[in-house]
């Protein structure tokens, strides 16, 4: 590229991410010619064995399975971490009592909990779902609460000289400036869920995504491995993208 | 002070509280002793399992790979972060990556790297620093970016050089945001390590706990889940206490 007139930046940024595609194809393809497709398939191989499986009936159970759990327990962790956020930042002694129980909790390796889960819950769905909450909530909440808290109170003041009903201060001040921070609460619940939903599925399950995972590991069927752990990462990549350029305020 | 008293005292009475409801509902058998055992139970099968020493080598494999998987986690995350700062462009190639490095579960690698390393600590501390790497990274930049041109301006003024530029005038100023990335790696790391002994390993403490859930024994599950559960706490509590105490200590000056 030397020497050449500079191309325009957005040209250059293109190129910058084909790049970056390119590079992380050959060091895949590098790792499984290193193992010689023992451990990880090379790409072409998963691509073709992504391809086939999306012609299977049984496989397209799975990604419901994984899905109708996932959209359960991301629209759970939401309207609760909402709603406890919204009390928790408007009382404030109730949140100052709480920010650091769940700060706590958010840290602590929730993987550990998932046995009392399933003893509770027992195998199935309910114990993915609740434990894609458990894992999603949490980030939605604080940040929620924390966005509340920081409300400018000129802002508030300016409603009560203006005397604002409740319903106009929740529309017109307190979304619009909570807003941000919220969808930033709600793109980390989403990957957490997900995270959680998997998990679940890892552990004990017989459906899901997460459950093909770890079987095709125990059959040691590579490519299956490969393929949807493929999927997954251009799914959940995809998505945050998604969220990230189109839930900007 | 008295605000902040009352604040404390109130959460203290709200968790003796929580542990005390569910003991009496325990011992009631409103909840089934098979799910739940009473906390009682839990914290003397905790001293038991502890005591015993069944647990050592779990412990000793647990925490040196997290310890290692941590390490190795600053020290990457650290340069890869200055190697960022210092090249504009590979930084705005990466930086979507690093935007949505945390929307991938990092597990659902965990399978390829014991394929690939086989069972033991390599895939264990690989999990560890995937999920803690990226954070000091990200941390690392924020911290760089945070420091104020001026302050730059003012070193070369003074003919300073690299190595006392860094430490009089750039380590101090983008410490806290370092520090916060470390937190944040250390319990990254040991959740990461941990799961990955959970889901699949052949030792450790995450192996444990999994063992006993799989093998029926609830009281030997329940007092090596309290033992995890209660180090996490304690690591983490230690380390948002020192953090306090740093913030308040810049306040000051």
């Amino acid at each position: 590229m030397a020497g050449t007139t500079p191309l325009p930046a957005r040209r250059r940024r293109r190129f910058d991410g084909v790049a970056l595609l390119l590079v992380c194809l050959v060091l895949w393809q590098a790792v499984a010619s290193w193992t010689n497709g023992i451990a990880v398939s090379p790409p072409l191989v998963a691509l073709a064995y992504l391809a086939d499986l999306m012609g299977q009936g049984s496989f397209w159970g799975h990604v419901g399975a994984t899905f109708a759990a996932f959209l359960m327990a991301f629209v759970l962790s939401a309207v609760l971490g909402l709603l406890l956020g919204l009390v928790l930042g408007v009382w404030r002694f109730a949140g100052e009592v709480w920010e650091p129980i769940l700060a706590g909790f958010y840290t602590i390796p929730k993987v550990t909990l998932y046995p009392v889960v399933l003893l509770i819950a027992g195998l199935g769905m309910s114990a993915k779902v609740a434990f894609g909450v458990m894992h999603g909530m949490v980030p939605i909440t604080l940040l929620t609460l924390a966005s509340i808290r920081n409300l400018s109170p000129t802002l508030l003041r300016t409603a009560r000289v203006l005397r604002l009903p409740p319903s106009r201060i929740i529309a017109w001040i307190l979304v619009p400036s909570c807003l941000p921070d919220i969808t930033a609460g709600l793109r980390i619940g989403f990957s957490l869920s997900l995270l959680g939903v998997l998990i679940g599925e890892m552990f004990s399950s017989q459906r899901g995504l997460g459950f093909l995972l770890v079987s095709g590991m125990a059959q040691h069927n590579v490519p299956l491995t490969t393929a949807i752990v493929l999927l997954i990462v251009v799914l959940a990549i995809a998505a945050n993208t998604l969220m990230l350029r189109y839930l900007k305020f | 002070m008295n605000r902040g008293r009352a604040v404390f005292l109130v959460r203290l009475a709200l968790l003796v509280g929580a542990v005390v409801v569910l003991e009496v509902l325990c011992r009631n058998g409103v909840i089934d002793s098979l799910a739940i055992l009473p906390p009682s139970e839990m914290f003397d099968a905790m001293i038991e399992r502890v005591g015993s020493g069944d647990l050592n080598e779990g412990m000793a494999q647990t925490f040196s790979t997290i310890g290692i998987a941590f390490v190795l986690a600053l020290a990457l995350g650290t340069l890869a972060g200055a190697v960022l700062h210092r090249v504009p462009r590979l930084r705005a190639v990466l930086d979507p990556l690093l935007a949505s490095y945390y929307s991938v579960p990092t597990f659902i690698f965990y399978p390829l790297l014991v394929a690939i390393f086989a069972l033991g600590k390599t895939p264990l501390v690989i999990l560890g620093m995937m999920s803690a790497t990226p954070a000091v990274v990200i941390s690392t930049l924020s911290g760089l970016d945070g420091v104020p041109p001026v302050l730059l301006k003012l070193a070369r003024s003074q003919r300073l050089g690299r190595l006392r530029t860094l430490c009089w005038i750039v380590l101090p100023q983008a410490l806290p945001r370092l520090f916060s990335g470390f937190k944040l790696a250390l319990s990254y790391a040991l959740i990461g390590v941990i799961a990955g002994e959970f889901l699949l390993s052949g030792t450790g403490l995450g192996y444990a706990i999994s063992f006993a859930y799989q093998s029926f024994d609830n009281r030997a599950m329940y007092g090596a889940m309290l033992f995890v559960l209660l180090i996490a706490v304690t690591a983490n509590g230690l380390l948002y206490g020192w953090e306090a105490r740093l913030s308040r200590r810049r306040s000051r000056q």
